[in-house]
């Protein structure tokens, strides 16, 4: 079981890793380097930069040297907590994403154990008691689910809302509380915003785990081992809960393993379709801004973030599964 | 008690692999209509300036969001099929003239009608339509599903974007369909380290969100390039993670091919590794890559949707499905003009037909698996 | 093996079950497929009832049947399954409702269930002991401590060494012998008076099936229970049964005790059977005796008798529309036009 747990954390590493090169290249991607960048944008202020200062600043952050270097310095500052200067807002990158990134950590958060709170009832339901009216309804919400991409059900909630509803659905937070420092009442606010938007992204990811929960323990209950359980004369509910379930968690929890990243990036359109103030919008406007600072860091910390959160759900699996536990492998 | 009816031995003992499957294809009622709702939207996405109406680039600031007009089919109970031309009214307080649906105007409609110019199968120039109306100004046309800000007739632009999103759907699955297809071969015939480094190399793909990645390559596209520059670039970028899936579905198959007994068979009567690929395993896995390739599109037809709709993606004047509801942002002008969401609707039943379309393939190709 | 003339009346051991007229019919879109066509068997207590036929013809769905677990869409049809009979307890369980109350106490409390297949027959998520402890607390109100001792008592009982370990162990740690072992132990967990066991020892290779069933038999005898065992081994029948349901196509078709089964088989599918087993003493090169033909479809069944098609002494113009009558209860006969009905061999025929 060990090595198990070691392989995860070692594979978690490299991702990290590879994220951060991916990131680097994101940076450097767009033509002219930062200092280029940062003359442009000062200059469309009014202020100009000499060419000594403009050299000097490259020597700073190592521009002219080979990119595998300028990699090198950049991740010794990042892993520092130094992750740079905001061009657009002209303060530390931290401060700039401030909340944003828990934030969409709480939606994605919650939005994973909506998944599992509603995906793993009713696909039991709907495997129990086939072709039931439940059974029908819960395939019809998986099919909305599937075919609605998260953007689009965002956008047709919003429309509905305000069209007939009249109200502003979207917004993590009742205004007075938008800009406030943290207090019970916030966290509170915040609970109470939270399902619309955590709904909106589980939607989908509820809908495939059902349809899997479902073909899985249909599957498992034409087993012999479901014929010996309800043999013992135990009830029809333990019977089923304790043997089949047991046997098909094990394809869901797999199935989900994956969710955690399907889920923040999903959060990203979807906040900006509701208008969240978390790190999507942010680092749109970044992007288009070509602020790469801002816009490198948020994909790095959303990366390692995600790889954190998968690392935990791979680890849930592990208890789950008794045969990982005693031989080491599935 | 009725006895089971079954197939005629005969024609069961000879049928082919590919024929086995379509039959059981066929029972998938819901899997034949996808299928044909299929080959309805790519023959539409083929035709797309025939059967579009008015010139989807055209904008005509005048006669924006106009509502969506109906074809009335009987004048007085007289058979004609018209529709209501537009008349200018000057707006009271802007003093601009902005056009607005006139019923008193019929203007008849009619098939096969001359419209604006465009080229059928990219080669042939013609300007020859399914529907147009006959006579009528400038700035009339029939608009099915109305017209957006800048006064570009919806429904035209609707049928032509299907043509880009389509295709960068289809396109994207190809570069997946290499590259997963190749590194999942690999990986499931050889094992041993290559197998684990590829595994490996899928596990830390899968773990990244994907979004953010896209967004970040998306953007960094040179704003000079041109339109079909950033259409190759777009396609390559989202299927830089589909390839996982169609990797992790071959490898599947060929660890379950090698395995088995005619595969073992036809290397003891040393055929070639190519020729026992090709000709032995490649039938066996072919419908398993076609269900998958069929679940794979919608994935790639929402990514570029998403991204285009976020602004990142293609770009104007292209026009696809995600650029049409780029206009519906905003639920304000949505509220006043709920048309500007129809391109919602090819997309859910797009993604709808391609699911069920590979539930059923895969179910035929596979009833056991 | 215990000879018990016909003479001797059967009713001196406790009738612990009794099945009439079973139909069970499995309901497709296609049709309904009738697995069981009228059966009709006995269990007392202190004796076994082997019950013997080819793949398919409703052995195991018989034991399902009268434990009430036969998925949809089979269902039962018609027929009773009593528990207790002529006694002031009686129940029919084919009128109980398969998920009830009632119907659960008689699960595992009144009747047992041994599987064929010990590989798939135990859960193997939880541990060896968990799952029995469950079937023992399921009709009892001891605690977990007081089912565990019992339990490693039990697992004493069947043979399993070292059983306070082996309590923990996973079903996946053991060998295929042991797992039957403690299947049976799980069948006897809460103590039932009736045992089924649904060819357990058909997945064993030749010795451990030796262990296995000279274990049920000591079993059976120590606890006096009654067993039905399900097999299509003409040689277990001859080790293990007091009496003999030969079933075909879901329907018995000759019912005798033991003895006079191997002496004298009244049905010509019974003949059939024990011609095909395999002769240690028969000549070189001598050619095996098979039956021609295969089992029908249950949902092809064959007008008239349902063996006429595969049967050698087949009557023309007689098997073929008519059905033989079927056997009267508890008596010994065969469904065949060629078996005089109510015509029992005198005692020196029988143990010729």
């Amino acid at each position: 079981m060990l090595n198990y747990v070691a392989r995860r954390l070692v594979l978690a590493l490299i991702t990290c890793a590879a994220i951060s090169v991916l990131t680097f290249v994101i940076i450097r991607l767009p033509p002219g380097d930062f200092v280029d960048a940062y003359i442009a944008n000062l200059a469309v202020g009014g202020s100009t930069v000499s060419v000594e200062q403009a050299a000097a600043m490259r020597l700073e952050y190592g521009l002219d040297r080979p990119l595998v270097v300028q990699y090198g310095l950049w991740m010794a500052k990042v892993l520092t907590g130094d992750f740079g200067v905001s061009m657009m807002w002209k303060r530390p990158v931290t401060e700039v994403i401030g909340d944003r990134l828990w934030l969409t950590m709480a939606v994605s958060f919650s939005a994973l154990l909506l998944t599992w709170v509603i995906a793993l009832p009713i696909g039991i339901y709907s495997a129990a008691r086939q072709y039931s009216v439940g059974d029908y309804i819960a395939t019809t919400l998986g099919f909305i689910g599937l075919a609605i991409p998260n953007f689009l059900l965002a956008l047709i909630l919003m429309y509905l809302g305000f069209r007939y509803l009249g109200l502003s659905v979207g917004g993590l937070f009742t205004p007075e509380y938008a800009q406030a420092p943290w207090s019970w009442g916030k966290f509170w606010d915040l609970m109470v915003h939270l399902p619309l938007p955590a709904m909106v992204l589980a939607l989908a990811g509820t809908a495939q785990l059902i349809r899997i929960m479902r073909a899985n323990l249909l599957d498992e209950l034409r087993k012999p081992y479901v014929v010996t359980a309800r043999a013992k004369g135990i009830s029809e509910l333990r019977a089923v809960l304790k043997y089949p379930v047991r046997a098909a968690l094990n394809p869901f929890a797999s199935s989900s393993a994956y969710l955690f990243p399907y889920l923040v990036s999903g959060s990203i359109v979807v906040s900006l379709v509701l208008g969240l103030p978390t790190v999507g919008p942010l680092l749109l406007q970044a992007l288009v801004a070509q602020d790469m600072f801002l816009a490198g860091t948020i994909v790095l910390l959303l990366g390692v973030l995600t790889v954190i959160g998968t690392l935990v759900s791979d680890l849930l699996l592990m208890w789950i599964e008794p045969r990982i536990r005693l031989q080491g492998r599935a | 008690m009725t006895a089971i009816v079954l197939t005629s031995d005969d024609r069961l003992a000879e049928a082919t692999q590919l024929q086995l499957t379509w039959w059981r294809f066929r029972r998938h009622r819901l899997a034949v209509v996808s299928l044909v709702i299929v080959v309805l939207f790519y023959l539409g996405a083929v035709f797309a300036d025939f059967l579009a109406v008015v010139d989807p680039h055209a904008t005509d600031a005048r006669r924006s969001f106009i509502p969506p007009q109906m074809i009335s089919l009987f004048d007085n109970g007289a058979f004609l099929p018209h529709v209501g031309g537009l008349k200018g009214v000057r707006d009271p307080k802007t003093f601009k003239l902005v056009y607005t649906p006139d019923p008193a105007r019929k203007l008849p409609v009619a098939l096969f009608v001359r419209g604006y110019p465009y080229n059928l199968f990219g080669l042939i120039p013609t300007d020859r339509h399914l529907i147009g109306i006959v006579g009528g100004q400038g700035v009339d046309g029939i608009f099915l599903l109305g017209t957006d800000q800048l006064g570009r007739d919806l429904f035209s632009r609707l049928i032509v974007a299907t043509r880009i999103s389509l295709s960068i759907g289809l396109a994207g699955v190809v570069f997946s369909l290499m590259l997963g297809i190749l590194l999942g071969g690999i990986s499931g015939l050889y094992g041993g380290t290559l197998d684990t480094l590829i595994q490996r190399a899928i596990e830390v793909v899968r773990s990244i969100p994907t979004i953010p990645l896209w967004m970040g390559l998306a953007a960094a596209l040179p704003n000079t390039w041109s339109v079909t520059q950033v259409y190759f670039a777009i396609t390559l970028i989202i299927s830089l993670v589909s390839w996982t899936e169609l990797a992790r579905v071959t490898r599947g198959r060929f660890l379950a091919l090698r395995e088995e007994d005619f595969v073992i068979a036809a290397e003891l009567a040393g055929a070639s590794q190519l020729r026992i690929i090709l000709r032995h395993m490649l039938p066996s896995f072919a419908s398993h890559i076609i269900a998958a390739t069929s679940l794979a599109l919608p994935v790639m037809i929402v990514s570029e949707t998403s991204l285009s709709f976020l602004g990142l993606g293609l770009r104007p004047p292209a026009i696809s499905w995600g650029i049409l509801l780029q206009d519906a942002q905003n639920v304000q002008v949505l509220a006043g003009a709920p048309w500007l969401l129809s391109a919602a609707v090819p997309v859910i039943l797009v993604i709808l037909a391609f699911n069920f379309l590979g539930d059923g393939v895969r179910d035929a190709a596979d009833p056991y698996g | 093996m215990p000879q018990t003339p016909m003479v001797e009346p059967v009713t001196s051991a406790r009738h612990a079950l009794s099945v009439r007229d079973l139909v069970v019919d499995f309901v497709q879109d296609t049709g309904a497929v009738r697995a069981l066509d009228g059966v009709g068997l006995d269990l007392h207590a202190g004796r076994v009832l082997g019950v013997v036929g080819e793949s398919g013809c409703g052995k195991s769905v018989t034991a399902r049947a009268i434990l009430r677990l036969i998925d949809r869409p089979g269902r039962i049809a018609s027929g009773r399954v009593l528990l207790d009979p002529d006694t002031p307890a009686q129940q029919d369980l084919a009128a109980l409702d398969p998920e009830g109350k009632a119907m659960r106490a008689v699960r595992g409390g009144r009747i047992g269930l041994i599987f064929q297949e010990p590989m798939t027959a135990l859960s193997v998520h939880y541990t060896v002991g968990n799952q029995i402890i469950e079937a023992m607390r399921a009709h009892s109100d001891m605690s977990k401590a007081e089912a565990r001792q019992r339990v490693v008592a039990l697992l004493h009982e069947v043979g399993i060494p070292r059983p306070e370990t082996r309590i923990d162990a996973y079903p996946f740690q053991l060998s295929g012998g042991l797992r039957q072992r403690v299947g049976i132990a799980l069948a006897l967990a809460a103590d039932p008076q009736i045992l089924i066991a649904d060819e357990p020892t058909t997945a064993l290779d030749v010795t451990t099936q030796a262990q296995i069933l000279a274990l049920l038999r000591r079993l059976q005898r120590t606890k006096g229970v009654a067993l039905m065992l399900i097999t299509h081994d003409m040689g277990v029948i001859a080790q293990m049964a007091d009496d003999v349901a030969v079933m075909y196509l879901g329907r018995m078709v000759e019912f005798a005790p033991v003895t006079q089964l191997f002496a004298a088989p009244q049905h010509p599918y019974t003949r059939a059977l024990l011609r095909s087993v395999p002769n240690l003493r028969a000549m070189p090169r001598e050619r095996l005796a098979t039956i021609g033909g295969a089992v029908p479809h249950p949902g092809a069944r064959p007008v008239g008798c349902p063996f006429h098609p595969r049967c050698p002494e087949i009557i023309k113009g007689r098997c073929e529309t008519q059905a033989p009558p079927e056997i009267p209860p508890g008596e010994r006969g065969a469904s065949c036009f060629h078996a005089t009905v109510a015509t029992m061999p005198s005692d020196a025929e029988a143990t010729a």
